[in-house]
């Protein structure tokens, strides 16, 4: 029993890291520090200093067959440890290295107890207001190119 | 047979500067930057991404300005850089299911969940040459709709829950992804290899060959099942993390053919399908590469294998537009010791014509 409840808990915590992941490697670099530079940032080194590399996109065949590989995209990545031990990790599409040590840090910050609750609430919650009214935009944008179809009804049958 | 030979240095050096020179044109002309590049001439943007292999929006760009718009030299120049960069693995398959859709059409049904949206499209345009883009032009901002609140699914799952269409084909666990950047390319090749080949292919070699299978070079003549465009989400393995972790969303295109097919012994008739795949908004090439994918499967589906579009040798040792500018250009490098030798020879079988066309004139003369 315990030992489900721990698994349960680290998937959570999983689940939690990998939501906070996603709005912020769909945010810009500036805009993600901006926000961070409201909090005072807590003691940390570079594990794994910021690098540039790639990874092979994968699709599948009809979309949902086998893999193949479509590919290569450009990434960053870095790993940052806060000096309480939590170790984060920042990964992101692109060449920007500054990025992924800023999604390293915020990566760390959320699997401290003390620290979850300001980086959910001064940067991952604007950046996530920000990312859906972008999306949301798009859609609506889409939305309009919507064909709505009648039929022209001939003669008295 | 190649020979080193110094010299040129200095006319190659100024060469290139010259080449920089030109590259800028006229001084008076603001110069344009990579962000113009990459906003304005967006579809060339995504054509050196798919066919160059590598999705970096700033470095086709680049690429792109680097090479004065030659779109070809701007895919060798990005195919270049990309060996530069180590790997750090491949991502998880992306759900094109998922897509947010800024673009989906079908040419098989009217009415399909999630609606037939045209999105940012040339068709249903005039052709016509927009003077008021030559003087600076403020388009007016989009209109908005409600957005359904239903998904969007493919057309081919649509058809394919009454059986009607094949269902993709399923990868035997653990098999292997074939990567023809690693391992040179041995045929038959399977469908994973060919399709990474068509999606670096160049557009004007499928839309040909595509072309040409329609036209009834190998019988092809298929609907558009569905053509979507859009955002997927990207996601990573990440060893050191211990899960997938996300890397932001790329933008796709994927189109689905849909063709006859009359079935055999074994199998019911039923419709086929070809895939299409690319990165950006690439709807031409993609809907060229599913062409060609289903014409490539002819000898899979028991086709009489008459046409180039249905041979997956010539296809695919063709397709690469990096590897054929290569070899064609090559021939504008100094071969003046192999043209010597061919001068050489043909004097010599000259010579040998000459005087065996004389002897019998000399005998008759003699007579």
């Amino acid at each position: 029993m315990a030992g489900n409840e721990s698994l349960a808990n680290e998937n959570g915590g999983q689940a939690r890291r990998k939501a906070v992941m996603a709005v912020l490697a769909h945010s810009a670099t500036a805009d993600i520090a901006g926000h961070l530079a409201t909090l005072a940032l807590p003691v940390h080194e570079d594990l794994r200093a910021p690098e540039n590399g790639l990874v092979m996109v994968r699709g599948r065949v009809g979309g949902d067959g086998a893999p193949f590989n479509l590919g290569e995209a450009t990434v960053s990545r870095a790993a940052v440890r806060l000096s309480t031990g939590e170790v984060g990790f920042g990964y992101t599409l692109g060449r920007d290295r500054e990025k992924a040590r800023l999604i390293a840090l915020c990566d760390a910050m959320v699997q401290s107890v003390e620290l979850a609750g300001a980086i959910e609430a001064q940067v991952v919650a604007p950046l996530r207001a920000a990312m859906i009214e972008r999306r949301n935009r798009k859609v609506a944008e889409a939305a309009a190119t919507r064909v709505d179809f009648y039929t022209l009804v001939r003669g008295e049958g | 047979m190649y020979v080193a030979v110094k010299g040129g240095e200095r006319a190659i050096e100024n060469a290139h500067r010259l080449l920089a020179h030109e590259r800028r044109g006229d001084r008076d002309v603001p110069e344009v930057s990579l962000a113009q590049i990459s906003e304005q001439l967006s579809l060339g943007v995504d054509r050196v991404m798919t066919e160059g292999s590598l999705y970096d929006r700033e470095l086709a760009a680049l690429a792109i300005k680097q090479a004065r718009g030659d779109l070809i030299e701007a895919i060798f120049l990005v195919r270049a850089f990309r060996a530069t960069l180590p790997r750090f693995g491949a991502t998880e398959p992306v759900d094109t299911g998922a897509m947010q859709v800024r673009r989906r059409v079908s040419s098989t049904f009217k009415d399909i969940p999630g609606g037939q949206i045209l999105g940012p499209t040339f068709d249903y345009t005039h052709r016509l040459l927009d003077p008021l883009l030559a003087e600076g032009f403020a388009p007016e901002t989009p209109a908005t709709g409600e957005a359904s609140t239903g998904a969007t699914p493919r057309v081919t799952d649509i058809l394919g829950r009454d059986g009607l269409i094949e269902p993709s084909p399923v990868a035997e666990a653990d098999a292997p992804v074939g990567d023809l950047t690693r391992e040179p390319l041995n045929f038959p090749a399977d469908r994973d290899l060919r399709l990474q080949n068509l999606a670096r292919a160049d557009e004007g070699f499928l839309l040909a060959l595509g072309y040409s299978s329609q036209r009834g070079y190998g019988r092809n003549h298929p609907f558009a099942g569905e053509i979507r465009f859009g955002e997927v989400e990207v996601e990573f393995m990440a060893e050191d993390v211990g899960f997938a972790v996300p890397l932001g969303s790329i933008a796709l295109t994927e189109c689905q053919m849909v063709n006859q097919f009359k079935g055999s012994a074994t199998e019911a008739p039923c419709f086929t399908r070809g895939y299409g795949l690319a990165f950006g908004q690439s709807e031409r090439k993609t809907m060229s590469m599913a062409l060609v994918d289903r014409s490539l499967r002819a000898r899979e589906l028991g086709e009489e294998v008459i046409a180039p579009g249905q041979d997956e040798e010539f296809v695919m040792s063709h397709s690469d537009n990096v590897q054929a500018t290569g070899f064609v250009e090559h021939l504008k490098l100094p071969h003046y010791v192999d043209f010597q030798s061919e001068l050489g020879l043909l004097r010599k079988l000259r010579k040998e014509f000459a005087e065996a066309n004389e002897a019998p004139q000399m005998q008759e003369a003699a007579e």
